[in-house]
């Protein structure tokens, strides 16, 4: 009778127990609930969203799932990559091709996803170059870069690729102010103010992506930071943050950071469009690449063009103001309904939103404190909304959930503040672990946010992580933003350094039409090999063009005789399998390039100048069946004018009977 | 008695639970693999005519002849890297034959539809032991898999 008043008991509590673990999510156990089972996404079922993050110093981008911070993928983009030969392909090498030639690597901070009608839509990410000024563009059905364009008259392309709400352009602007390519840069430094000038792209986007420099604005050279385009209401302007409109040429630390104020400067695209077609613009000589992927050739082009469209927009009065903005501003950043602009002064202790209504009155009304350099600049009390007081430290960074929240990154406080757009009031801040720089929220610079989840993009780590010599990763922290109280739930590493990251909800993007392999029907390569009977080894003078199938397990031909030593050996291999995931590798011992990684009906190239007599190998290097180890194959290299003569075979060539 | 019954109650309220959750939206978790999983299982199998959407392949008496070389076309890009046309084995088995120990509906489902049929034909595992390599999808239309058996029919001999 007891024992069962007992198990009764036992059995009421565990009910009451399930109860309470049943309970729906709010915002009280948000702050004390468990972090692990909101990230934890169990083995075989997906992520609720993509997560591109800018690899920084290592050219790439990388792609994460969240809430779980698994990496998917890295996107080989203006780093060679050899372990897909991404750079080092015959194929892949004029992507990597710009004005001074190949160039090998680059700097790449903000992702920025493609949108229509103000929301993030799953077709692109565009990604900027820092050093050698460019944009790429990542088509998201093959998850590789489509598109590089090179950037002339700037250097440093910062403020970079911010797009329009219907990707009608991605806009670029120059980071340091230099004498333009079409004027005599061989100048003496100390005469900035007079020679230098500053230059902004506006990128127009087509149909398909493809991308082509629609015109520049010539402007005083000060440092352009960031930028986003206006939204609904504000469509058709374009805000940029600036710093150093003391025009200093050395010492930047101390002689750009003497003003009060520098500057965000709205720019009127719509009227730019209005005095291109009025035929204002000039037509200067430029010389910039434009590098695409041809998908049915498997190969890409690279294209040098002369001359770019520049309108001079401190002649033409009206399609740039300039909107005072305390001390270096670094984020610029505008909410949802396109109203607020934020611009975050690093070095303010405060947060200065300016409203777009506001700021079209006094332009109106001419409400001017005077001009910089010809370019009218408006009254900062006339355009401002109010200031975010005491935010915290070192204000970089701004996104937005939709629910009429904006939250700040603090770099010097290693926190992140949350504020009320319409009040200014904060409402909640969080510590970051540690020194935060950008931050993402899906959809957060969009006209539609998923105000979910927020991540943090931190610069350093020490005593985060298990040590790993002086050099240390850079990280990642999600945080629960759907409660009063933002929720700490997981920290993880990145690669390179991440600045700007983009996140979108992941069927936008696995239902966008990903692909799974290349038809072969469709293979327009030149040196596309269609199938085992088409497979050919071809000598024109010391030029070998090899025509070779790779299939599970074998290569065809596999032995190869009659090469010599100085031959220029082109190996065109080409994947036959039309499977998803499937891909097969390919190396040859000594090769100074690298291997190859060639998706199902894909054709890569791989050149190889054979320096040593002998027998030389070459295998698949991705596992790709039971007889992987078996898939290998020989090519015989004679010294130079030997009269072994070219062969080649597979499966036919029988040990040798005396 | 008692005992269990408190079992079974708890046991259901904990069932109800994680039903619920997934009911409610907040999953986004859909891996691809479970929605095609659902498709039949090894017992319905029938071996004679494979598994995949060819229920009936009509033959003509005589061969085709121009649907034959187009199937050779194909079978040339897609197939010969790893079949020879005698009976002996490459990677996998050679053809000769084949239109005689299977019926065209096994062909054209296995050359169409080969994974889940890997799985659960006896035949199949069993050659897989020989093979060692799981015979790949190759993305054939159902003409281009019609235009291959025409082939593998001139191959065995069919005027």
């Amino acid at each position: 009778m007891k024992n069962r008043f007992l198990k009764a008991t036992f059995a009421i509590v565990l009910v009451a127990a399930f109860f309470a673990s049943c309970k729906p999510k709010n915002s009280s156990n948000a702050v004390s609930g468990d972090a692990a089972s909101k990230v934890y996404v169990a083995p075989g079922k997906y992520d609720e969203f993509y997560n591109f993050v800018s690899g920084g110093f290592s050219g790439q981008m990388s792609v994460y799932g969240l809430p779980s911070g698994r990496m998917l993928k890295v996107i080989p983009v203006f780093s060679v990559d050899p372990e897909s030969g991404w750079g080092f392909s015959e194929e892949t090498k004029p992507m990597l091709n710009t004005s001074h030639g190949f160039v090998p690597w680059d700097d790449a901070h903000h992702p920025e996803m493609s949108q229509t009608n103000g929301e993030v839509d799953g077709r692109w990410v565009f990604i900027n170059g820092n050093n050698t000024p460019r944009i790429a563009r990542v088509d998201l059905k093959r998850f590789k870069t489509a598109e590089i364009i090179e950037l002339p008259n700037s250097a440093g392309n910062h403020s970079s690729p911010f797009i329009t709400e219907n990707t009608e352009y991605v806009v670029a602007g120059t980071r340091f102010g230099v004498p333009g390519d079409y004027e005599d840069g061989d100048v003496p430094i100390n005469t900035y103010k007079e020679n230098y000038k500053a230059h902004i792209s506006f990128v127009k986007v087509g149909k398909e992506g493809e991308m082509d420099i629609a015109f520049q604005l010539r402007l005083p050279a000060v440092n352009f930071d960031l930028s986003h385009a206006g939204k609904g209401k504000s469509h058709g302007w374009f805000f940029f943050s600036c710093y150093n409109s003391e025009q200093a040429n050395t010492l930047l630390e101390v002689n750009a950071s003497q003003k009060d104020k520098d500057f965000i400067m709205a720019v009127n695209w719509k009227k730019a469009e209005e005095y291109i077609k009025a035929g204002k613009g000039k037509r200067e000589k430029a010389r910039y690449a434009h590098n695409y992927w041809d998908e049915k050739t498997h190969s890409a082009v690279s294209e040098m063009k002369e001359d770019v469209l520049v309108l001079d927009a401190m002649a033409l009065k009206d399609i740039c103001y300039m909107i005072p903005c305390p001390k270096s501003p670094h984020g610029c950043d505008v909410d949802p309904s396109g109203e607020y602009i934020v611009g975050s002064g690093k070095l303010a202790a405060l947060i200065p939103v300016f409203s777009y209504t506001k700021m079209l009155d006094a332009i109106s009304k001419k409400t001017y404190e005077g001009d910089y350099n010809g370019i009218p600049v408006l009254k900062y009390d006339a355009v401002l909304h109010g200031e975010v007081q005491k935010p915290g430290l070192g204000p970089l960074h701004t996104e937005f959930d939709g629910k009429g929240n904006a939250y700040s990154t603090m770099f010097v406080s290693s926190e992140i503040v949350k504020w009320d757009i319409k009040t200014l009031k904060v409402l909640d801040r969080v510590p970051t672990y540690y020194s935060v720089g950008h931050l993402t929220i899906p959809g957060g610079d969009s006209r539609k946010p998923f105000g979910k989840y927020m991540v943090a993009y931190n610069k350093i780590t020490k005593d985060r992580y298990l040590p790993t010599g002086p050099e240390l990763t850079q990280s990642a922290q999600l945080y629960d933003i759907t409660g009063d109280k933002m929720q700490l739930l997981l920290d993880f590493p990145t690669i390179g350094e991440p600045h700007y990251a983009q996140a979108a909800p992941a069927d936008l993007i696995r239902n966008n039409g990903q692909y799974k392999f290349y038809k072969i029907e469709e293979n327009q390569h030149p040196y596309v090999t269609k199938g085992e009977k088409e497979s050919k080894v071809v000598r024109n003078g010391n030029v070998v063009h090899i025509y070779m199938t790779s299939t599970r397990s074998h290569f065809a031909p596999d032995n190869i005789e009659g090469i010599r030593v100085g031959d220029e050996v082109y190996f065109h291999i080409t994947n036959l399998e039309q499977d998803w995931d499937v891909p097969h590798g390919f190396s040859v011992k000594g090769a100074k390039t690298a291997e190859l990684l060639i998706m199902p009906g894909e054709t890569s190239t791989l050149k190889w100048i054979p320096e040593r007599v002998g027998t030389s190998v070459f295998y698949c290097t991705d596992f790709c069946s039971a007889l992987h180890q078996e898939m290998q194959g020989y090519i015989r290299v004679s010294p130079k004018g030997s009269n072994t003569p070219l062969t080649y075979s597979v499966g036919t060539n029988m040990p040798a009977t005396k | 008695m008692n005992k269990l019954s408190l079992l079974v109650v708890v046991f259901v309220l904990f069932l109800s639970c994680g039903k619920s959750k997934s009911e409610s939206g907040e999953d986004f978790s859909a891996p691809a693999a479970s929605e095609e999983s659902a498709a039949t299982d090894a017992s319905s199998y029938d071996p004679n005519r494979g598994e995949g959407k060819h229920s009936s392949v009509e033959l003509g008496a005589t061969l085709d002849g121009a649907m034959a070389s187009k199937g050779e076309e194909v079978s040339g890009v897609k197939c010969t890297s790893c079949h020879k046309m005698t009976d002996e084995r490459l990677v996998g088995p050679g053809w000769k034959g084949v239109t005689e120990r299977r019926k065209p509906e096994w062909i054209m489902n296995f050359i169409t539809n080969p994974d889940p049929m890997i799985d659960k034909d006896p035949e199949l595992q069993a050659q897989l032991e020989l093979c060692l390599v799981r015979m790949p999808n190759q993305s054939l239309s159902d003409t281009e898999a019609r235009e291959i058996l025409e082939f593998m029919r001139k191959n065995d001999g069919v005027k």
